[in-house]
């Protein structure tokens, strides 16, 4: 089946910050993208879990989007002026989609 | 009844023994934990109630002058209180002035779970309070907030508030839902408690237990994770803290001639430190403010001083200053 390239952006954020973020991606026309909520982990902040947590901010939630290569640069500007001061990790991937007109 | 009965009366209470339950397993390193949205339904719970009892009360006994008073001295001690608290812990610890100002917007804030265990012992006591006290402790929210804000603000650090984060502070919800139910409440008056009753009335102590346990949890996994943040001058101020901002509620209460129950009230409301609205706020509004210290000096600390013997001390000054 034929595959085409395609570069996956993980952003791992604080809570807080989903709606800042996934505007500031919308507003950079990147219309495609999941959010994950986070159970747990360990950083730089030390240990944490989300069991049992009635406020938003302890936690965190993961952005997952798909771009094609040539968008990847847009996507990464508007996603770093919201997350550059706060805690938590953005990573990219090379990846493979089936569908390319979709990204 | 004295001081120490008082003490026993509350130590031996359900709902503290359920927080006890829960800090132990926490620092046992029990694998018992409460589902976030179990936790989050019982916080919703418990707020819709509160507040609709309010209105209930305020429905009953109609608006009054003393009541336009205690709004608008809670909110001058909400945003007064930061203050105080930043220049002891400027001079307890060696907080930054960004941190200090964090920890600082806590402790003008409140804790709605600390007011409700408050009227918990009043309710033991046979205690009156005015229903509308709920209503200051809405008020009570966010001016602490914009305090703290402006203290970094005149360090030069922070940022700006923009729209986003006046909607993160005004419109959080919990307040929503507090003003909200209690709005309703007042409506719909002794009917619409009549007809919810079953829901809001009978299951509410054991809604609030199931729910302290949860917070005991959550406070002593705050407590192992953070051990190294808890230094003695931070230690001290979470406990001095508090006897201070109750001692603001007090004068407060007593200068608006409030009875011994509201009085003490206004001494929970000014003594407890926020965990929900306001850590939220300072994650958007002082990213670079170490979230562990707030979050373990207002849920680790202060929450459990409040609960296991600062209720019993305010209960104990509310009566002797109002001589109830």
């Amino acid at each position: 089946m034929k595959t085409h390239p395609a570069k996956r952006v993980e952003i791992t954020i604080e809570e807080i910050m989903e709606t800042r973020l996934t505007t500031a991606l919308l507003k950079a026309d990147v219309t495609g993208f999941t959010v994950l909520p986070v159970k747990g982990g360990s950083g730089r902040s030390g240990h944490w879990t989300r069991a049992g947590q009635v406020g938003r901010a302890g936690g965190m939630v993961s952005v997952v989007c798909i771009v094609r290569p040539d968008r990847l640069d847009t996507l990464l500007e508007a996603a770093f002026a919201v997350v550059e001061p706060h805690i938590g990790v953005v990573s990219v991937t090379d990846c493979e989609v089936l569908r390319a007109e979709r990204f | 009844m004295d001081l120490i009965d008082l003490a026993i009366g509350n130590l031996t209470s359900p709902i503290i023994l359920s927080f006890a339950l829960g800090l132990f397993a926490a620092l046992a390193r029990s694998d018992l934990s409460v589902p976030e949205a179990v936790a989050k339904g019982m916080s919703i719970y418990l707020l819709f109630a509160i507040g609709f009892k309010g209105g209930v009360a305020v429905n009953e006994a109609g608006f009054s002058a003393t009541l336009v008073g205690a709004l608008v001295a809670g909110g001058v001690l909400s945003a007064a209180l930061p203050f105080v608290a930043y220049l002891m812990l400027r001079a307890m610890t060696k907080l930054s002035a960004l941190d200090a100002a964090a920890v600082a917007a806590h402790y003008g804030s409140i804790s709605i779970v600390t007011f409700v265990a408050g009227t918990s012992v009043l309710d033991s006591a046979g205690l009156a309070y005015d229903g509308w006290m709920v209503a200051v402790a809405a008020v009570m929210e966010a001016p602490a907030i914009l305090s703290a804000l402006w203290l970094v603000a005149r360090s030069g650090a922070g940022r700006s508030v923009d729209g986003d984060l006046w909607r993160e502070i005004l419109l959080n919800g919990s307040i929503v839902l507090l003003i909200g139910s209690f709005v309703i409440g007042w409506i719909t008056g002794t009917d619409g408690l009549t007809r919810i009753a079953s829901f809001i009335v009978s299951p509410f102590q054991g809604v609030l237990c199931l729910f302290l346990l949860d917070m005991g949890l959550v406070a002593g996994r705050g407590l192992r994770n953070s051990r190294d943040v808890l230094r003695p001058g931070l230690l001290a101020f979470g406990i001095l803290m508090p006897l201070i901002g109750a001692m603001a509620g007090g004068v407060a209460g007593v200068a608006l001639g409030l009875g011994t129950g509201s009085t003490m009230l206004f001494m929970v409301l000014g003594a407890s430190a926020s965990y929900i609205a306001v850590p939220a706020a300072m994650r958007v509004a002082l990213p670079e403010a170490n979230p562990s210290i707030y979050l373990t000096m207002s849920l680790g600390v202060t929450f459990p001083f409040n609960l296991t013997l600062g209720l019993a001390i305010y209960l104990s000054v509310a009566r002797l200053i109002t001589g109830g």
